[in-house]
């Protein structure tokens, strides 16, 4: 799982952590024991990936580095190996569709054409205009929700192309969408209803949210 | 047949409240202070009595694991929870992430207890960052409540619990590998000996748990041993959550009794194989690293750890993923074999290499761009991946081909045959 190597020509010279961020990072230090500190190199990435448009320079690294008083290559080494830390800019709204067997089964190859065909790009790229990055990735583990796609930090499940395609519309549109599934279900529940938890649940709450 | 009262996760499918007051209402964290006042020892010895194994795959059985951590160490001893679910059809413990949040944290604070643990901490996968949050949540709530921290629930013991976020590594779901990442380092197996419960996470005394296995032991503590392993049979006991995935009419997450035969699974909870039984072709069993079997094995075979042993198989985490007759099973096989290829950690040779080979070989299996000779090849390869490398991703990788040529050998060749007849039309042509 090891990444493409950095593009010097989008590298900024140099990263700071916000303000806000600057109590952040003390604070998720602070979650370890002492002796420990090495923990926050994880949730430190994620933290500069939030504040920098969703990918992280190695400046940003760097800094984790002096921060944590480690060898820039741990902190490096550690980016390198994850896929949640993007290495390099992604767009606006990161499509990444499930195309492992239990979502292919259901469905995903599907997906991830009308993704293509709307975007007007093969997986792996941006579009022009920045607001959309398509990847394919691994098992998201809802499996029993597929197909599934990860945008940003929300999973939508039970995707058809269609309800994708209007996905993408809204999204492009800046329209407020649906997290979850997109079809009325509760949950991981059976989608015609379910088969047990029935007696117990109490009146005023049968059916679930629908 | 189980019925709703003797259900563990009553609120599976999210309809009741995942928060600390309706969590109560369930009977979370009622009385917490007596069990705790049983002691470590009658702790363990009522899990152990409960017949309970782990819930993320191996099957080892967690009070036996929890007698392995020191009575007395002059290091610090921790709980790691797994919650780093990313067996391909697996998807339970994200329920109770969300939905159970406070069956965990009890089952933590109890196993942590019996362990002579003061600290837990779980590790969620990156991309459950919703899930994370909900945690996260439920864990301020009994905090504020008094039931973590100093002195839980008034019982003397302290005990603390920290998130820790993955970053997207299924490696990191081997426990020593979640090891490391949790001690911010890459996601790369450890070798063992030494085992974590003598030098885990920062060198010390350690036991990894999976999400399931600890969110059943608060119910286990409050209804018995006997109660549990009523359900089941001997070495499979006890309920479990089970996620139906793949050509059913309705997929789904549903908590059945353990040993409850495939076909029923199937047909009561998931609206049956679409098209009828009769269009099945083969079930994954319990995730993506079980071999599949075929639809006469499918039967008759009961849902457990040794029904799915004796089928050639393995029950793994619970996540039986359906393949219809539409389904291209070579093709469906070779996508877990990029799949183990793209999350092999490369340290060791016959699995950086080997899921290279499989996958290279099957994408050509796939079109019956092949000879028949290379099926035995294929399986050799599988056969020199396993147990040779210091986890078991390879193991994970070499299985289900394995399964797939055990039973299906002759799609495999008719694909070969009809490839090489269309290569000799092509030429006639
Ligand atoms: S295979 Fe797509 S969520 Fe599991």
């Amino acid at each position: 799982m090891v990444k493409a190597t950095y593009n010097n020509d989008i590298q900024p010279d140099s990263f700071e952590f916000s303000a806000a961020n600057k109590k952040k990072v003390k604070d998720i230090i602070a979650r370890y024991p002492v002796g420990g500190e090495r923990s926050a190199v994880m949730p430190l990435l994620d933290l500069a990936q939030r504040q920098h448009d969703n990918w992280i320079p190695r400046a940003a690294m760097d800094k984790i580095a002096e921060i944590l008083n480690l060898p820039p290559v741990k902190v490096y080494e550690v980016a390198t190996f994850y896929t949640m830390y993007n290495l390099e800019p992604v767009g606006k709204h990161h499509i990444q569709v499930c195309g492992t067997t239990p979502c292919k089964l259901c469905g995903s190859d599907g997906i991830m054409g009308a993704c293509k065909k709307k975007l007007g790009i093969e997986m792996g790229e941006t579009t022009k205009d920045g607001l959309f990055t398509l990847s394919e990735v691994e098992c998201l583990g809802a499996c029993v929700n597929a197909p599934v796609v990860q945008i940003g930090d929300d999973y939508y499940e039970d995707l058809t192309p269609e309800t994708m395609e209007t996905l993408l519309d809204d999204l492009a549109k800046g329209k407020k969408v649906t997290v979850g599934t997109q079809v009325a279900r509760e949950n991981a529940a059976p989608k015609t209803g379910r088969t047990t938890l029935v007696d117990d649940t109490p009146k005023s709450k049968k059916g679930g949210k629908k | 047949m189980l019925s709703d009262k003797d259900r563990i996760f009553k609120n599976l499918y999210g309809d009741l409240g995942a928060d600390l007051k309706s969590a109560k209402a369930r009977g979370d964290w009622k009385d917490t202070n007596k069990i705790l006042a049983r002691g470590h020892d009658e702790i363990i010895a009522e899990v152990k009595a409960s017949g309970l194994r782990g819930r993320g795959g191996a099957g080892f059985p967690p009070g036996v694991k929890w007698s392995f951590m020191p009575k007395e160490s002059s290091k610090p001893s921790y709980l790691v929870i797994n919650a780093d679910e990313s067996e391909p059809g697996t998807c339970k413990d994200r329920e109770i992430l969300r939905h159970e949040p406070h069956k965990l944290i009890e089952g933590a604070l109890i196993a942590g207890f019996a362990m002579r643990a003061h600290r837990a901490f779980i590790y969620v996968r990156g991309e459950f960052y919703n899930e994370g949050l909900a945690l996260m949540k439920a864990i301020d709530e009994a905090y504020a409540a008094g039931f973590l921290g100093k002195n839980a629930c008034g019982s003397g013991w302290d005990f603390d619990i920290t998130v820790h976020r993955g970053a997207g590594a299924y490696i990191c779901g081997e426990e020593t590998a979640l090891l490391n990442s949790l001690e911010g380092k890459r996601g790369m197996p450890r070798n063992k000996p030494p085992f974590p419960a003598m030098a885990g996470l920062y060198d010390c005394p350690t036991t990894i748990n999976n999400v399931e296995t600890i969110s059943v032991v608060s119910t286990i503590m409050r209804k018995g041993a006997k109660w549990f392993s009523s359900f089941g049979r001997e070495g499979n006991t006890g309920t479990k959550l089970f996620c139906i995935s793949g050509h059913v009419n309705n997929p789904c997450t549903v908590e059945e009794e353990m040993g409850i035969p495939m076909r029923t699974l199937i047909e009561k909870h998931a609206g049956g194989v679409k098209g009828g039984w009769d269009n099945l072709l083969a079930v994954i069993p319990g995730g993506s690293s079980c071999p599949c079997l075929p639809k006469d094995i499918c039967e008759t075979v009961k849902m457990d750890y040794d029904g799915l042993k004796e089928a050639g198989s393995s029950f793994g985490t619970g996540g039986v993923i359906v393949m219809d007759k539409s389904t291209d099973i070579i093709e469906a096989i070779c996508r877990l074999s990029k799949f183990y290829k793209h999350e092999s950690c490369g340290q060791c040779t016959p699995c950086r290499e080997g899921t290279g080979w499989v996958l290279r070989i099957m994408e050509r299996m796939v079109k019956g761009d092949a000879e028949i000779h290379e099926i035995d090849q294929l399986w050799d390869i599988t056969k020199q991946m396993e147990g040779k490398t210091i986890c078991a991703l390879a193991d994970a990788a070499a299985w289900p081909v394995q399964g797939l040529i055990r039973h299906f050998r002759a799609e495999i060749e008719e694909r070969i045959n009809s490839y090489k007849q269309s290569l000799k039309q092509e030429g006639a042509a």
